[in-house]
């Protein structure tokens, strides 16, 4: 008799639930979307529905909120990548807020978030007529996200109330839901950034070169390594480019998105920096920081 | 520091998941524990650790409260309290942990359910000061409703009791004594002070009198493979996947069990049959699926199927009906109301249904049951549903996953209940909704008495085990049982051999050896070896027992703690030569029919805990190994 073993490893369970949950989302709703925002996390919610649906292909789009400040590496990737496996990827940008030049130097990154990515969320989602969208967040991230359901409940507006959520049992969920509302689906829920890195590396998923340290141009503020360009990044007094060996842990807003010393290359490189690490990798997002409850305050309000 | 890559991703492809939820009301330092987990395990960020010390001068606490790491909204940390279920994950080398943290104070038993939904093990805290309060029971209670199978009763604190071995002690007993009655398995007690680290993640020096291991360290350690149902296989149909007219696959999750390509299987309820053609995944064609993996499943021949049927091997259904008894658990403001129709969930399916009966309401504290209208928040009955039309499921007990079902309110749209499945009246497969026949009766309650298992084992000096031998007729099953209870019969424990001859004609002569008579000769010996063991006696059983099911029941019936099994694998050639009785030789004849082995089929156990061949191995060697497993 052929020997069989009934082990799963973490990654495997990893990937049985999020497949479990993509699959269940194909079935119950209507017209599914996928946010797709380029980064490591996004990689992987796609290469897992890419393999949810085999050998089919995922039955929703992809949608990416472009709010014009993303590094142009992410939009080549993005583009390129979308291309070559035929995915259907809907691109939706705050056209009114990019004329009115919003921006988060004069602004502020509170207002700017508020526009070019929250409002331009809700908006897309509500032309697009979603009645559930993908998101890749994981309860690891961030204290208010540990609070978050796989499937969160998000009123005609979109907003988040932590207080009065579904309560979530076994793998049964819940996607009832009025016309006009919505359900955010998260199903990297249980990942954590070092699952991510080891299944990266693990299925061997394509990423953008922005994760990996090369030599760059930035200027250093609050302990934070901001990208720097030129003509484009005001500077404050007494700052200075220079360059610095760093790369990226999480992608987001080029002047929002601040980079660490790394000299993390490859992939290995990138889970060995992983082990000893003692910062999280929101600590690079400036956006987490610029009020107390940051991202509870963003999720309220309908941000992901 | 450099760390290999390649060594820790083979460790990492190591590492399983084991999922817990802790329970406590608020001053028990729940949230302190789990701070103290992450923290002595290393597994919080700095960044994290100084928003936290900056939080805690925020609120005017002295020292750094790592209660703040788990209440991660703005109001409560402001309030210091908990409101919903938090997730939280940590690792070491071993394992890697997912916490559901749930709140104490209110509605507990709403989110504690969701939390111990999905879990493992319940961490139960203990105020060594206060000792067992009506929560701690109720905490147990709703553990042991949602069938979670390991359990910690952590006395926290100590620090405050002086470290003092005789309220430990007292503590154990009180609660041991309230354990019994819910019928948890497996249950240790832990002496620890969450506040200072003692026994949390390093042995306490001030309290060496206690020998067990730290909490960290048991939860690294507790084996959960065998939790699993790998026996009934359940295949739930999500999604039909259909890229192209020359592919149609069935989508979904195997709620339990295994299956392989070329099996029989059954569609329910349609009860329509076919093959396994292919699994397929994304990496290829599998040889087999086992739960809770993701798979697709395409059989041989073209048959209507959709989202939420469910293919089963056709010699082990579900049960397929309308109406289903079951526990139920309220989550709702608003009350349930009998009658009025919910929306259910159950596996892949979405039904309306009534509850047309509130049997009783259960009084979580003492466990009495209570007559009652209505259920109302948190409050816990057992119900009657009635569905539109049936769906496939088993007992919770049996199977967690098509054993559970959550309720939905039509209007709101929101989830107000959570249901465990106890149909103990239905037959299985049985396609006529309604069609029930009660063997239990109803006149007959459980009455519990006031000496436990425990203090039995410990009045005759031994934790109780079972030994389940399992093999063909002529493996050596008598001559090993005999042997073993003479070995232990004279290292002083107190011991029995439960066999064909002392069974099969008193307790079981009205049993013939079709199928289901050796399924119900099977479930009368474990319940015999269970009282046995319950008594405080060692039982050794010699049974043919050629199907995994019934020696999965039995493992069920008697607590797998206690349950060793023990095939002896003798090749059946060697079996036959031997054959004591002659049977092989009339079975060849063909004059005994269902012979295991020759005219029936012998299912060999997957994971047994010991297999010995007695054609390889000598009586004393096998008797030696198993004697030395009790120690």
């Amino acid at each position: 008799m052929m020997h069989e073993t009934y082990k799963l490893t973490n990654l495997e369970l990893l990937e049985a639930e999020s497949m479990h949950i993509l699959r269940e989302v194909a079935a119950e709703f209507d017209n599914p979307v996928m946010l797709y925002s380029i980064g490591k996390d996004s990689s992987v919610m796609l290469h897992l529905a890419l393999k949810a649906f085999a050998p089919g292909k995922p039955p929703f789009p992809l949608l990416h909120v472009d709010t014009t400040l993303k590094f142009p590496e992410m939009i080549t990737f993005r583009d390129e990548f979308c291309r070559e496996l035929g995915l259907d990827l809907r691109v939706y940008i705050n056209r009114q807020a990019i004329d009115a030049k919003v921006n988060p130097w004069d602004l502020g990154t509170v207002k700017c978030c508020a526009q070019l990515k929250t409002q331009a969320l809700l908006d897309a989602l509500r032309e697009g007529g979603y009645d559930a969208a993908f998101g890749g967040a994981r309860r690891d991230e961030e204290k208010s996200r540990a609070k978050e359901r796989v499937y969160s409940f998000r009123d005609s507006h979109g907003q988040w109330d932590p207080k009065n959520q579904r309560p979530e049992l076994w793998n049964l969920y819940n996607g009832l839901h009025v016309k006009g509302e919505s359900i955010r689906v998260f199903p990297l829920s249980n990942w954590t950034e070092l699952d991510i890195w080891n299944y990266i590396r693990k299925e061997n998923i394509r990423i953008n070169p922005l994760y990996f340290a090369h030599e760059r141009d930035v200027i250093v503020r609050d302990g934070l390594l901001i990208p720097y360009e030129e003509g484009k990044t005001p500077l404050q007094e007494g700052e200075k480019p220079e360059k610095r060996l760093c790369r990226f842990r999480t992608l987001g807003c080029w002047p929002c998105t601040g980079a660490v010393n790394s000299q993390a290359a490859t992939l290995d490189e990138i889970i060995e920096e992983m082990m000893v690490v003692r910062h999280s990798e929101r600590i690079t997002r400036v956006i987490d920081h610029d009020q107390d409850g940051s991202m509870e305050q963003k999720k309220r309000e309908g941000y992901f | 520091m450099t760390i290999n890559a390649e060594t820790l991703t083979k460790r990492n492809e190591q590492v399983d998941v084991l999922r817990f939820t802790t329970a406590g009301s608020v001053d028990d330092g729940k949230s302190t524990l789990i701070g103290r987990l992450l923290h002595d395990s290393k597994s919080i960020f700095e960044d994290h650790l100084e928003s936290l010390g900056r939080d805690s001068r925020k609120l005017g606490r002295e020292v750094m409260d790592l209660a703040l790491l788990t209440d991660g909204l703005k109001s409560e940390r402001e309030q210091g309290i908990t409101i919903d279920v938090a997730y939280r994950y940590f690792a070491t080398p071993k394992r890697r942990f997912i916490i559901a943290d749930t709140p104490g104070h209110e509605q507990y038993t709403r989110n504690m359910a969701t939390g111990a939904s999905t879990a493992n093990l319940a961490i139960i805290l203990i105020d060594a000061r206060n000792g067992v309060l009506t929560q701690s029971k109720r905490h147990g209670f709703i553990a042991s409703l949602l069938n979670i199978p390991h359990m910690i009763v952590a006395v926290n604190k100590m620090d405050l009791v002086d470290f003092s071995p005789a309220r430990f002690e007292e503590i154990c007993n009180e609660y041991s004594q309230f354990a019994a009655r819910l019928g948890v398995q497996d249950i240790l007690y832990i002496p620890i002070s969450a506040l200072d680290g003692d026994n949390v993640v390093n042995p306490s020096r001030r309290m060496d009198w206690y020998t067990g291991p730290t909490l960290l360290s048991h939860l690294e350690n507790v084996y959960i493979e065998a939790d699993r149902n790998l026996v009934d296989f359940r295949f739930p149909v999500q999604y039909v996947n259909r890229p192209n007219l020359d592919f149609r696959g069935y989508c979904g999750t195997v709620a339990s069990g295994v299956v392989r390509p070329g099996e029989e299987i059954m569609v329910l309820p349609s009860r329509k049959t076919s093959r396994v053609k292919s699994i397929v995944t994304a990496e290829g064609n599998q040889e087999y699926a086992f739960c809770p993996r993701a798979v697709t499943i395409t059989l041989e021949d073209e048959i209507d199927i959709s989202r939420g049927d469910m293919l089963v091997h056709p010699n082990n259904l579900p049960y397929v009906g309308s109406q289903v008894e079951a526990m139920l658990v309220w989550m709702s403001d608003t009350p349930m109301t009998p009658k009025k129709t919910y929306r259910i969930k159950h596996s892949t399916n979405l039904v309306r249904g009534q509850f047309v009966n509130l049997r009783y309401r259960v009084d979580p504290n003492e466990l009495h049951r209570q007559d009652a209208e209505e259920l109302g928040l948190n409050e816990i009955g057992r119900v009657e549903l009635n569905l539109m039309r049936p769906i496939m499921f088993d007992e919770y007990k049996r199977n967690r996953q098509t054993g559970c079902f959550i309720v939905i309110d039509p209007v709101t749209n929101v989830t107000v209940g959570a249901g465990m499945v106890i149909n103990r009246s239905m037959k299985r497969g049985g396609s006529a909704p309604g069609a029930s026949a009660s063997p239990v009766s109803k006149n007959i309650t459980r009455h519990t008495g006031a000496i436990t298992s425990r203090d039995r084992a410990s009045l005759l000096g031994s934790a109780p085990r079972t030994f389940w031998l399992t093999g063909l007729s002529g493996s050596g099953k008598s001559t090993v049982a005999y042997e073993l209870e003479r070995e232990l019969f004279s290292a002083g424990r107190a011991c029995y051999v439960l066999d064909g001859d002392n069974v099969r004609h008193g307790l079981n002569r009205d049993l013939g050896f079709r199928p289901e008579d050796r399924t119900e000769n099977i479930r009368r010996v474990a319940e015999v070896a269970r009282l046995f063991n319950e008594a405080g006696m060692t039982v050794i059983t010699a049974f043919i027992s050629p199907y995994q099911t019934d020696r999965e029941m039995a493992r069920t019936i008697i607590g797998s703690e206690r349950f060793t099994e023990v095939h002896l694998a003798t090749p059946l050639e060697i079996c036959e030569q031997r054959d004591p009785k002659g049977l092989y030789a009339r079975a060849r004849k063909g004059e005994i029919p269902n012979f295991s082995g020759i005219s029936a089929p012998y299912e060999e156990p997957a994971n047994p805990e010991f297999r010995f061949d007695t054609s390889a191995m000598d009586v004393d060697e096998i008797v030696q190994r198993l004697t030395q497993s009790l120690e």
